[in-house]
């Protein structure tokens, strides 16, 4: 490098003459243009931006310059570099672009490859049934109650009007734990939840009882020793009959949709009175003149059967502590193996027990 | 209760047009629920009344004989030589016998259409019928031959035999035993129509006083006893024909005049009779409780043992009958019975049931009376049965009627005049109530809105206000009961409990298992396959009295029994990957067989004494149970697949406690039936409530399942119960991260947890502990394993210098030091 000299002419100093500083950008400009991929514009950097280059050394003179000669001559070099270095971020731009664009049609895969290598899981019907048909009630204000499976034979029949001559007790198919002075059963019903909870609360009492139940039935296709009941109780001032109904024709309607509803057929519980046959508008024809005769699932009915309820049996309320001159209450129980059975159409209630994980796993978790 | 429609039409007549089907329509409407329409237009003509003319019997090459007849069916049917040649198998029958014939045309039940056919070398024009082929029932074996004089050749079969006639099966539910009788019947279907009806128990008793001697001990048991004699009765003489089919078609069998009488009248008045043969009695009637040990031979040949709980019929001998449920077989009329002895008795109700029940012995009667029969009917019963004995069998009705005892009252039932409306939500007014109960039978007196009913003497579940309610909705009409929607005070919806059982049952699902529910039964088998030590108190269960197998008398312990048995079921059906789940209870017997008590209902039970009741009860916790097979991670494309392993099993149980915020100590354990060296048990609190691993292989190989299947268990209460409130708050720092890794060596024995315990406890700056690996091998001294662990270091407060990692480091490798460890070289 030139020492400062005053006297020193910049137009004699060879690489700052405005026509090869000229020269040196458009050498590189036309560099970059020519790259055509990044690795080439690396070199091209190296070749015409780099500390070698020329106008990086053109630069180094500027110094050596008198000052009057410096700003004209720095300008004039700092503006040649500036649109090499513009034209250098813009091929770089294109390039990547390109690049990026090429590489992304290399990685381009099937995406019908089938990624099923992990295992789902489902829920049962029959405890998504219970789940479904208890938010029903809780969005209501009504609550869910539980109770034990093996139960004492007071709260399973006594005190539910069934004494121990009572012709309903042999209708129904107790298993009896042993030995039979232990006064237990398996619930025959989820009507000692009932029972129980008339016993721990004080009315106003509404709550639905969700759960299994056992009768001495062998297992075939329409039987099981094992099945599933949803009881409902509503014990309150002035509840008849009518609250009944409305309350299974907002169930039937919360869980068949917005026509549905029930009818009542007169019946015999004994831990109701007036008791009654529950019947469901056939969900399949809705008892239609043109589809009911050929209906399969009503059998041409226009109906079917769907559970059993009444008004509480003031017995009832008394072997629990209720007043039955102040209150009154309504029950009512639905078998939810038939619910499931039936609506999908299911001939064989074996399947609901055997567990064969074909038939839970199409429920995924909701019905 | 079967109900001969054209017996039910006698005694009601129905408005023109109402259909069989319309009328048992209307009566499910009144409790009287129709199961079905039996009979009526199954076969269809001609059959025709035929004698047989002659008949050869031909021995056949098949080993059978067959007879070649010629029957005589009347001019209208008759070929031109004056009969039909028929073939026929049967050999019940001899020429001049008159028969029933389906001749080509006919159609019986089962859509069987009668056609001329060849058949061993004849052509048979026509089919000699038997009572099964008409289905009217009777041995398929033999065909019907009718007494001499019941019919004309050529007469008309079906009215003949009443198969064009209609029964209803009718679903008689227990409160209303009246209706087990054609009486109560036709009295329902008078009130739903609206009509009047004959009342066949309207009967006028003509003897009185010194009939055969009776006395009455136990009078609790037999409020009222009758009895009445026929004398010079032919006992060969045949029941009517439409006697006869009324009995049958009401589902008894016909068997001898005598004995039919006594069951018509039951069918038609609802009160059960029995017929001694008087000759065979000795000395004077005696009624009164069995002694222990005393035996009776029932008419079905069974020798019944007696005990104080059984009411008889004694005479001289002893015993001479089981009251209410079934005579004995000495005193039983018989083909030579001319002297009837008639008693018609009212027994009470919980008596019979509980004698039908404890010897296993349901009858006819039996049914009727534990339900409630009419208690005005006994004299009256016995003089139907001696009127129709001598009007079918001849002989005199002798004039001693004896009667003992009277008939019990009904209590008077007082209700508010409001109250079926009240129940029922439909608005009745005051003379419509009046009118259904009347309509029902009973004596209604209304005073200042107060009604005073008394029940009539047939019906037994008339007893409360309510039960009046019951009576006039069914009049009204269930269907004019209006919707509407009670509405509750605001609830608490679910319980906590409830709402982390269901996100339990998600998470399970989430984890790829698939919910099944199983049967909790289970026995000594189970506990064989299972591994169970003789002590394991797991084989310990509540048994049952009346179990449906042998093999499996009591109530499971462990959900494993039954998803065992569901997972042999899934590989057994193909499937390689299999993982499934059950939520449900497992039952624990408390010590000491505890009984539960039995309160009174006519109050509540105090809370002494349901909490007795309660404790009494088996422990019941709801568990969950998974049982896992094949892959768990299947390969594909992309991957090689895994196996599922012991460690997927704990990781699930794993899973749901830290969805629980539930911190779960994982321990090494030996439990049946898991391998022993692959059993991990958890432990809260210092409790073990559950464990998972590896399965034994030798349960394996006892349930036929492949190796290497995990499973676990736990106590889903338990867990829930340890889940706090309000789970933890999020704690972190914003400041960097120092990555430390750490190489230990340590005894092969010693449990990675502990190994961990002590690295997240060694400083408060070690935010985080992953073993990513674990070697054992050459690079190590036998005996030894190296655990790999990336530890993560932050501070809540600042960016940590140099030092401060060291320091951690140093102490991290201090605390396992202390526990065995060395840093791996």
């Amino acid at each position: 490098m030139s020492a400062p000299n005053s006297e020193y002419d910049p137009v004699e100093v060879t690489p700052l003459r405005a026509d090869e500083v000229e020269r040196a950008r458009d050498a590189a400009l036309s560099a970059i243009a020519a790259a055509a991929t990044l690795e080439e514009l690396k070199q091209v950097r190296i070749d015409h931006v780099g500390d070698r280059s020329p106008l990086a050394l053109a630069n180094r003179e500027i110094g050596a310059l008198p000052p009057q000669a410096r700003k004209e001559t720095g300008q004039r070099v700092g503006q040649a570099r500036g649109a090499i270095n513009q034209a250098l971020a813009a091929r770089t731009d294109e390039l990547e672009a390109v690049e990026e664009e090429g590489a992304l049609v290399t990685e381009t895969v099937d995406v019908t490859l089938p990624w099923d290598v992990a295992p789902i899981g489902a829920r049962h019907p029959l405890t998504t049934i219970q789940e479904h048909v208890g938010d029903i009630f809780v969005a209501m204000g009504w609550e869910v109650a539980e109770g034990p499976e093996v139960e004492a034979e007071w709260l399973n029949f006594d005190a539910l009007n069934l004494g121990p001559d009572h012709p309903a007790r042999t209708m129904q198919d107790t298993f009896w734990v042993s030995p039979e002075k232990a006064a237990m059963v398996l619930r025959t019903h989820t009507s000692p939840v009932q029972a129980r909870t008339m016993l721990t609360r004080t009315p106003p009492i509404y709550v639905v009882c969700p759960g299994r139940v056992f009768r001495t039935d062998e297992l075939d296709a329409t039987h099981s020793p094992v099945f599933h009941q949803v009881e409902g109780l509503a014990v309150d001032e002035g509840l008849s009959m009518a609250h009944l109904k409305g309350t299974l024709d907002h169930l039937a309607q919360a869980i068949y949709g917005g026509d549905m509803t029930t009818r009542f057929r007169p019946s015999y519980f004994p831990f109701t009175e007036p008791s009654a046959e529950m019947d469901l508008l056939c969900y399949v024809c809705h008892n239609e003149p043109d589809a009911v005769a050929e209906c399969r699932t009503c059998r041409g009915e226009g109906w079917v059967e769907w559970g059993g309820c009444g008004v509480v049996n003031p017995r009832v309320l008394i072997a629990c502590g209720i007043d039955p001159e102040r209150y009154s209450g309504f029950a009512f129980g639905i078998g939810l193996d038939r619910t499931i059975t039936s609506r999908y159409d299911i001939a064989d209630l074996r399947d609901l027990f055997d567990g064969d994980i074909r038939f839970t796993e199409p429920f995924g978790v909701e019905l | 209760m079967r109900v001969p429609v054209e017996w039910l039409r006698e005694l009601v007549t129905l408005p023109d047009g109402v259909t069989t089907e319309q009328l048992a329509a209307r009566l499910t409407s009144f409790d009287l629920k129709l199961e079905e329409v039996i009979g009526g237009g199954e076969v269809v003509g001609p059959l025709v009344v035929g004698r047989v003319l002659s008949l050869a019997k031909e021995d056949q090459k098949n080993g059978r004989t067959i007879n070649w007849c010629r029957v005589d069916v009347g001019a209208d049917h008759n070929d031109a030589d004056g009969g039909r040649g028929i073939v026929c198998g049967a050999h019940n029958f001899v020429e001049g016998d008159l028969v029933v014939v389906s001749l080509p045309g006919a159609v019986l039940p089962g859509g069987f259409a009668i056609a001329a056919r060849k058949t061993y070398g004849h052509v048979s024009d026509g089919m000699i019928c038997s009572g099964a082929e008409l289905g009217i029932g009777g041995d398929a074996s033999g065909i019907i031959v009718l007494p001499p004089g019941d019919a004309e050749v050529g007469d008309d079969a079906i009215e003949l035999l009443g198969l064009g006639s209609e029964v209803l099966d009718l679903e008689v539910n227990p409160d209303r035993a009246y209706a087990l009788s054609l009486r109560g019947v036709a009295r329902d279907t008078a009130l739903a129509y609206g009509l009047d009806f004959t009342d066949p128990a309207d009967i006028e008793v003509t003897g009185k006083g010194d009939g055969y001697p009776i006395r009455v001990d136990d009078s609790d048991a037999c409020p009222v006893f009758a009895a009445r004699a026929v004398t010079g009765f032919d006992p060969t003489r045949p029941t009517p024909r439409w006697m006869a089919q009324r009995v049958e078609q009401a589902g008894m069998r016909s068997i001898s005049l005598a004995v039919d009488v006594t069951n018509y009248v039951m069918l038609e008045i609802g009160h059960p009779i029995h017929g001694y043969d008087r000759t065979k009695l000795r000395g004077p009637i005696v009624v009164r409780r069995a002694n222990e040990g005393e035996e009776l031979t029932t008419l079905d040949g069974v020798v019944r043992s007696l005990s104080t709980g059984d009411t008889v019929i004694t005479d001289d001998r002893g015993p001479i009958g089981l009251a209410g449920v079934m005579g004995g077989e000495e005193t039983e009329l018989s083909a030579s019975t001319t002297d009837v002895l008639i008693e018609a008795a009212h027994w009470k109700a919980p008596m019979i049931a509980r004698t039908a029940r404890l010897h296993k012995l349901p009858s006819e009667a039996s049914k009727r009376y534990e339900r409630g029969v009419d208690p005005e009917l006994p004299a009256r019963a016995t003089q139907r049965v001696a009127e129709l004995l001598v009007e079918h069998g001849g002989g005199v009705i002798e004039d001693g009627l004896t009667v003992v005892g009277t008939a019990p009252e009904h209590a008077p039932v007082v209700a508010p005049i409001e109250l079926p409306s009240l129940v029922s939500g439909v608005e009745i007014d005051a003379p419509s109530v009046v009118e259904a109960l009347e309509g029902n039978g009973c004596e209604v007196a209304l005073d200042h809105g107060t009604l005073t009913v008394t029940p009539p003497s047939w019906r037994f579940d008339i007893n409360d206000p309510y039960d009046l309610a019951e009576e006039v909705l069914r009049v009204v009409g269930y269907d004019k009961v209006p919707s509407v929607l009670p509405s509750a005070p605001a609830g608490r919806g679910l319980t906590t409990t409830q709402q982390l059982r269901r996100r339990v049952g998600l998470v399970l699902a989430g984890d790829g298992l698939v919910e099944v529910k199983t049967f909790p039964f289970a026995g000594p088998a189970d506990w064989q396959r299972l591994g169970l030590p003789a002590d394991d108190p797991r084989r310990h269960q509540v048994m049952l009295e009346n179990s449906l197998s042998a093999e499996e008398p009591g109530l499971t312990t462990t959900l494993l029994t039954g998803l065992l048995k569901a997972l042999v079921l899934n590989v057994g059906r193909g499937h390689h990957d299999v993982r499934i789940v059950e939520t449900g209870r497992v039952f624990e017997p408390r010590a000491g067989d505890p009984e539960a008590p039995i309160y009174g209902v006519d109050r509540r039970p105090t809370a002494e004494e349901f909490a007795a009741l309660e404790a009494a009860l088996p422990a019941q916790p709801q568990h969950v149970g998974l049982v896992m097979t094949g892959d768990a991670e299947r390969p594909g494309w992309g991957t090689a697949g895994r196996p599922v392993t012991w460690a997927d099993a704990i990781a699930i149980v794993q899973h749901v406690a830290e969805v629980l915020h539930v911190g779960l100590v994982v321990e090494q354990a030996q439990r049946a039936p898991w391998h022993p060296g692959r059993c991990a048990a958890f432990v809260l609190g210092g409790v073990t409530i559950g464990h998972a691993g590896e399965l034994h292989p030798r349960v394996l190989k006892a349930y036929g399942l492949p190796p290497r299947v995990v499973a676990a268990e736990f106590d889903l209460d338990a867990l829930i119960a340890a889940a706090p409130e309000v789970g933890p708050r999020p704690d972190f720092s914003a400041y960097p991260v120092a990555k430390e890794d750490l190489a230990l060596v340590v005894d092969e024995r010693l449990p990675a947890a502990t190994v961990r315990a002590a690295l997240l406890g060694a400083s408060d700056l070690i935010e985080s502990v992953r073993l990513f690996d674990v070697y054992v091998g050459e690079q190590v001294p036998d005996g030894k394993k190296s655990l790999a662990y990336a530890l993560r270091l932050r501070a809540p407060d600042r960016t940590l210098t140099d030092a401060d990692i060291k320091a951690a480091r140093d102490a991290a490798v201090a605390a396992t030091a202390a526990i065995g460890a060395s840093l791996r070289t």
